[in-house]
């Protein structure tokens, strides 16, 4: 009991100072690195409530794919990090107002609500037994059967999003010259060779 | 106190979530960190879905926490891309900057 407290106070305590600094570090890098440890916390609080599956998702998905790709793209942009500072003071007062706001707002439900006695019988997908199926099993039963629409819509989803970054970002620059295999099946030998009959004895 | 209810997770994933709406209005001028707000505020709903899955015995609140996972990975991939192609064409990426929509 004190041990997974420990735990919960630990990975929620470091995950919230990775959150304050990715949102005020100077430097763009510096926050794509705490938003990787605020990733890692967060996956030590998937696993203390029992569901390691997301949390091996949120580290494979989030850390592996999404933070790497912030990565290439603040390194691969040449921001100018003292004009990216500017302002910074002069948003603080509002958007502390709001933010105190909506932390006041979300407390106030955060203590006040109540389960409903009977939303037992409302479970859209009770979970079994730890002892029966673990975690990762269940999740796999539940998805590729009842959800399997919402599953392979989600792949589509995903199809997409690479799509239209592939579409976004692909230029064709001029002065380069590349290889295009397409325009070389097409060449037929009469387009690039010209026999010339060239009689005996004389120049072209 | 060192019995760890779904309140605190609650509470944890209302602070993470209020970073990041702070952290939108904070960083004006750089569209990056605005995008990772925006994944600290997925990652709070997030942890909110599945401290309510373990607390009702729902699995069906974890396979939603997967759907936001895809739609935040896709989400990101996409806003980096037009990221990378707004700052090929303005040479900047300060949210003020942003005026038009042809390319």
């Amino acid at each position: 009991m004190i041990l997974s407290a420990i735990a919960f106070y630990g990975f929620s305590s470091v995950a919230i100072a990775a959150g304050v600094m990715v949102i005020s570090a100077r430097n763009p890098v510096h926050s794509v690195l705490f938003l990787i440890l605020a990733f890692f916390n967060a996956a030590g609080l998937f696993i203390l409530m029992g569901a390691e599956f997301i949390a091996f998702i949120l580290v494979i998905v989030y850390v592996g794919a999404v933070a790497v790709l912030f990565m290439f793209v603040v390194m691969m942009l040449d921001i100018n990090l003292v004009e990216m500072r500017q302002g910074f003071l002069q948003y603080l007062p509002i958007g502390g107002l709001i933010g105190t706001v909506l932390l006041i707002e979300l407390i106030f439900v955060v203590t006040s609500w109540a389960v409903a006695p009977e939303s037992g019988g409302l479970l859209a997908a009770k979970a079994p037994a730890l002892a029966e199926v673990h975690n990762t099993e269940a999740l796999g039963r539940l998805l590729y059967t009842k959800y399997i629409y919402l599953f392979q819509g989600a792949g589509m989803i995903l199809l997409l999003a690479m799509v239209g970054a592939i579409v976004l970002t692909l230029r064709a620059r001029p002065g380069v010259r590349r290889q295009r295999i397409g325009d070389q099946v097409e060449l037929r030998r009469e387009d690039v060779i010209e026999v010339k009959n060239v009689p005996t004895g004389t120049g072209i | 106190m060192f019995e760890i209810t779904l309140g605190h997770y609650l509470t944890v994933a209302a602070i993470l979530f209020t970073l990041g709406v702070f952290g939108i209005f904070l960083n004006r001028k750089n569209v990056i960190i605005i995008l990772m707000s925006i994944e600290l505020m997925l990652l709070a709903v997030n942890i909110n879905l599945v401290a309510f899955s373990a607390h009702l015995g729902d699995l069906a609140g974890q396979v939603f926490a997967m759907f936001v996972l895809t739609v935040a990975a896709a989400e990101s991939a996409i806003g980096l891309a037009i990221l990378v192609v707004y700052f090929r064409n303005r040479g900047s990426i300060a949210v003020e900057d942003i005026n038009r929509l042809r390319g």
